[in-house]
């Protein structure tokens, strides 16, 4: 039957048996070379890790079990986490406004916004950080009023800037001129169709954007600014060169006293891991949520639907 | 014509999860012949084109082009999806023009209709241009070369996706609604095309929502109906004289000229 199936295969033959024949065996899904090899470079890989991580001393998993969830590293984690949802509220905010000023009529707001992300990208984040934490050298006093004129309201310099406040601004204003581009990307992706909708149904921009648009480019731009929000929530570690107790600096500071640097350097690692974890879900609802209409769904079609479209359309 | 089909559906069936959109269909193209398939929205027309140049798998039964087997090859007594480059390959027996054109924005129409030879076929910028200015001119629209589709009307632009499709020189070419898309008086632009098409010896299949011109060109027509053919046969019969209450009432709806 089989070498039949086989020979008639490449002989061409035309007979109703044959195609009959063929089409009644079942169909499986293909496994090729690229499959097995596929799974025994992934049984080389466990094995390499297995050694890496299990079998080496030198990680002293004791040290760190002993060290992930003391008081010390926690507190440090709480900053961290703190420190990046404080960070990335201000940044998405600043981005959005940055966002919509570079893409505004007025030549003003646009040059403002170019000025802006220019700067930021030039800027690196180690240097913002320093700058803005020593922000009191270069204005002792921050105050509002006229340049050259009266001055209405003034503080000290350094009573604003705190390590966190420093931190925080330092990291969120380099946020928003990112952010800002990946919000700008989403909004060139939308379909010009859907601007012309809202307009034609009378939407005021801000319920266009927050009901219609806004859904639809939050599910563009997603993975960009999941991206985005990740490199922030490591870029938190930069600022323990202004001192502020994050979780590296906090375990910097105790390895500096007891030598364990792999230890406490692990220690830190397995919570950003645990840490971009949540994130990359959070990112994966967000997908779901907003991918809704565009990701493809079964929705059966009964007999009696399709009939009774084709009747509709007879007069 | 010979009585061989060069196209065969044996009992092709396709499900998205419960739903059978193509239930133990069979079909025997000729070649040099033009088969309508029609039908309301929703019966799996559509879905039926599309297996056959597997843009859509297929759950049982078995497609043959020139007697063989295309899309899967037998191993062990049960059958495999061939791999991506053997599916590639079979696949350029097909010509495929969509209802939304799928025209590349960012190429021009002569650009659209050289990319394909150039990179599929390895065919040299020079001739491949020669032949996609011949392809453009046999749609008439040699005056549109340097044209980008968004600077084209629609059945323009639908006249470029034939061209696209006859510019890699198929053995079948496939028709999803092709004129669906298009306001009424540019349908009869691209219809012109198809006929001359058919006319020359073109081997088509054709899904469309155009009973005139089922009725005037095709050899056969299919009407499916909840994913089976429930009628097939000679145009006229079909459209006029339908032998099944649901053939009747959609021709009635559709109003047959």
């Amino acid at each position: 039957m089989l070498e039949v199936l086989r020979t008639s295969v490449h002989t061409r033959g035309k007979s109703e048996d044959t195609a009959e024949a063929l089409a009644s065996l079942p169909i499986r899904p293909r496994l090729g070379v690229a499959h097995w090899i596929s799974i025994v470079v992934a049984v080389y890989a466990a094995l390499v890790l297995t050694r890496f991580f299990v079998f080496n001393e030198n990680w002293q998993w004791d040290v760190v079990g002993s060290y992930l969830f003391s008081k010390v590293v926690m507190e440090g984690l709480r900053n961290t986490i703190y420190l990046t949802l404080c960070t990335t509220a201000l940044g998405l905010v600043l981005g959005v406004i940055t966002a919509w000023c570079r893409m505004s009529h007025l030549v003003v707001l646009r040059t403002a916004a170019v000025l802006y992300i220019w700067v930021m990208r030039a800027m690196p984040p180690l240097v913002m950080l320093l700058l803005v934490f020593f922000f009191g050298a270069l204005v002792p006093t921050l105050s509002i009023g006229i340049p050259f004129g009266p001055t209405f309201a003034s503080v000290p310099a350094n009573d604003v800037i705190t390590r966190f406040s420093a931190a925080v601004i330092g990291l969120s204003i380099y946020l928003g001129a990112y952010s800002a581009e990946i919000f700008r990307s989403g909004v060139m992706a939308l379909h010009s169709g859907q601007f012309e909708a809202c307009k034609a149904l009378g939407l005021p921009p801000l319920a266009a954007y927050r009901r219609i648009l806004g859904p639809q480019l939050i599910r563009v731009i997603t993975p960009s600014m999941a991206n985005e929000v990740i490199t922030i929530f490591k870029s938190t570690a930069l600022v323990s060169v202004i001192g502020y107790r994050e979780l590296l600096t906090t375990v910097q500071v105790i390895y500096a006293k007891n030598f364990e640097t792999i230890p406490l350097l692990t220690v830190a690692v397995i919570w950003y891991l645990v840490l971009t974890s949540v994130a990359m879900f959070g990112q994966s609802r967000l997908e779901k949520r907003f991918g809704r209409g565009f990701n493809r769904r079964h929705r059966p079609v009964s007999k009696e639907v399709s009939t009774d479209l084709a009747a509709g359309v007879s007069r | 014509m010979t009585d061989k089909p060069l196209l065969q559906l044996v009992k092709v069936s396709k499900f998205f999860g419960d739903l059978r959109a193509v239930n133990q269909v069979s079909l025997d193209i000729m070649p040099g012949s033009v088969t309508c398939i029609v039908g309301p929205s929703g019966s799996g027309k559509s879905t039926l084109l599309r297996t056959v140049n597997m843009l859509e798998t297929i759950d049982e039964g078995a497609i043959l082009f020139d007697g063989a087997m295309i899309g899967h090859e037998v191993r062990n007594g049960h059958r495999v999806p061939v791999s991506k480059a053997v599916a590639r390959r079979q696949c350029l027996n097909f010509g495929m023009v969509f209802q939304h054109f799928n025209l590349f924005p960012n190429y021009t129409a002569l650009g659209n209709v050289t990319i394909g030879p150039m990179i599929v076929k390895g065919t040299s910028r020079k001739e491949a241009e020669a032949n996609g200015r011949r392809a453009l001119e046999q749609v008439g629209l040699g005056d549109r070369t340097d044209h980008y589709p968004s600077e084209l009307s629609g059945g323009q632009q639908q006249r470029v996706a034939i061209a696209r499709a006859l510019a890699m020189q198929p053995k079948v070419l496939l028709f999803d609604e092709p004129t669906s898309a298009l306001d009424p008086e540019l349908v009869g632009e691209v219809l012109e095309v198809m006929r001359g098409l058919a006319q020359s010896g073109a081997t088509m299949l054709v899904v469309t929502h155009e009973m005139r011109f089922a009725e005037d060109v095709s050899d056969e027509v299919v009407m499916m109906d909840a994913g089976q053919v429930i009628e097939r046969g000679n145009p006229r019969t079909i459209l006029h004289n339908p032998s099944t209450e649901r053939a009747k009432k959609f021709f009635a709806s559709v109003n047959v000229g």
